[in-house]
């Protein structure tokens, strides 16, 4: 991992910790629905954090691609990229 | 291996809720009015069934369904461009149309698919779609089924629908916004002028959702639109047959020049029964019922308040605006259905609403009230939801309000589950 990919992972645990209200560990591994126990509203509340950390919109098809941790880098990266 | 083996957590979550009562396969024996019903025998008024008016036993609406039916039979047996266009569709479309002051209208057979049919034909992949977050299931179905890329905004958020709105400034295609005038969970309305001011400011279109509202807001009764004095910017009015007109079916309503084209290309419009005859002719008396006796909507809004007023006076929790919905927060899933299911026991009928169905991941229990609805039957649900209320802990027993007053500190303040800006807002009214 760059230190670019370590400081966005921290960020996403910051912010995932911030909606779940409690600390959170993640790898770029972790499934954010299955390993962290996200119901649909919490994985919604936590998109809408993601989209204004980063001043990006990702659309719900978009989304819905998201499995791990490292898909969501990925996304986060390409859309600010866009931007 | 079974093709429902995925089906298997949620049939473990839905085993633990029927544990104290399906709340998804209530049985009415019979139904005796718009505002009672028989459930297991016993007679139940009926509050959660979203019937504003009170006009599915409209003798006027009866008779011209009997009509109807005798007349042009009993259902058209397919699709308006393939079997063609009944008298009755051309003229409900006209009537609706002339109701909201708009030029065109197009009906579909259900308000679900009206919302199915214009957002995912309204926007193509070139163009976005923006939706409150907490927009009802028909609006997100419509956004999956189309093509465009949608983004949601926080609930009737209006800047972070502008900031939403700012990062696709430079991108190509329309933007359509999509709110509904009642929210159906906790019976808010959308700051619709707010979202005006955006949607001007960024060049989008908007969707305004009136189908609680139609009947129930403003002073002709078309819906928040024409409440909040913002019609000649709103883009489009969908809404239902199936609440204020008691009959089912949905539509489309907008001053849009060239919209008939959507006649062709929106499938769920194309590739579905029309209404049958009966359906048609009972909407259309109600509509015109509706235009006839506001006095029904003053009627209502007057329920509405006994009821809203006394849940709050009897220290519940309520949705943050006093609207026909009226819903009391009951925080613990578990409490929450054991309660829905006494109530029912006792005679009265409300929905029940769970996570992840519900803003803030709140249980509470929900209900609509009717213009027919009666004071004596309200004040029956108001002495058994303070009874409930009491023996489920939702409320404090009378030793604990005696307690609290001599000691403030005793009880301590319940925590308030929504959020600061609408927790206020509840308690002035």
């Amino acid at each position: 991992m760059t230190g670019t990919d370590e400081q966005l992972l921290g960020e996403i645990a910051e912010t995932l910790g911030g909606v779940l209200e409690r600390p959170v560990e993640i790898t770029p591994d972790t499934n954010i629905v299955s390993d962290l126990g996200l119901d649909s509203i919490a994985v919604m509340n936590f998109s809408l954090a993601i989209e204004d950390r980063y001043d990006i919109s990702i659309p719900l098809d978009q989304m819905a691609d998201v499995a791990t941790v490292s898909d969501l880098m990925t996304m986060i990266q390409t859309l600010r990229k866009a931007n | 291996m079974s093709i429902l083996d995925k089906f298997t957590p949620l049939r473990a979550q839905y085993a633990a809720i029927r544990k104290a009562g399906d709340p998804f396969a209530v049985s009415f024996d019979d139904i005796l009015s718009s505002t009672e019903g028989v459930v297991n025998g016993r007679r139940t008024i009926l509050l959660g069934t979203n019937n504003y008016l009170g006009l599915t036993f409209d003798e006027a609406s009866i008779e011209k369904s009997v009509e109807a039916v005798r007349r042009h039979g009993t259902g058209t047996t397919g699709s308006r461009i393939a079997n063609g266009s009944y008298d009755g569709h051309r003229r409900l479309e006209r009537e609706l149309a002339k109701f909201y002051g708009q030029k065109h209208c197009m009906v579909f057979t259900t308000g679900y698919q009206a919302n199915l049919g214009m957002l995912s034909t309204l926007v193509g992949k070139d163009d976005h779609l923006i939706i409150d977050s907490d927009s009802h299931a028909s609006i997100y179905d419509g956004s999956r089924l189309g093509h465009a890329p949608v983004v949601r905004f926080r609930h009737n958020n209006p800047d972070d629908l502008a900031k939403r709105l700012r990062r696709l400034e430079n991108e190509p295609g329309s933007k359509l916004i999509v709110v509904e005038g009642i929210y159906s969970m906790l019976g808010d309305t959308a700051p619709l002028r707010e979202i005006v001011e955006i949607k001007k400011e960024y060049g989008a279109y908007l969707m305004v959702d009136e189908a609680h509202s139609m009947g129930v807001l403003g002073e002709r009764g078309r819906g928040l639109a024409e409440a909040a004095g913002v019609e000649e910017d709103v883009d489009f009015i969908v809404g239902t047959f199936s609440k204020s007109l008691s009959s089912v079916g949905g539509f489309c309503v907008s001053n849009m020049e060239g919209f008939d084209i959507l006649r062709v290309a929106c499938r769920p419009y194309m590739f579905t029964a029309s209404l049958p005859p009966a359906v048609i002719a009972s909407t259309l008396q109600a509509l015109e019922t509706l235009q006839a006796e506001p006095v029904r909507r003053v009627k209502l809004a007057a329920n509405a308040r006994r009821l809203y007023n006394g849940l709050l006076d009897l220290g519940f929790e309520v949705g943050p605006e006093c609207n026909p919905i009226v819903s009391v927060m009951v925080p613990d899933p578990g409490v929450a259905t054991a309660f829905w299911r006494a109530l029912l026991d006792s005679g009265v009928y409300m929905n029940l609403a769970l996570p992840p169905a519900t803003p803030n991941s709140c249980a509470f229990l929900r209900s609509s009230v009717s213009a027919v609805h009666t004071n004596k039957q309200i004040d029956y649900v108001l002495e058994t939801m303070g009874r409930l209320g009491v023996q489920f802990g939702v409320l404090p027993s009378e030793a604990e309000v005696a307690l609290s007053a001599e000691h403030p500190a005793a009880t301590g303040a319940k925590e308030s589950i929504l959020t600061p800006e609408l927790d206020g807002a509840a308690a002035m009214v």
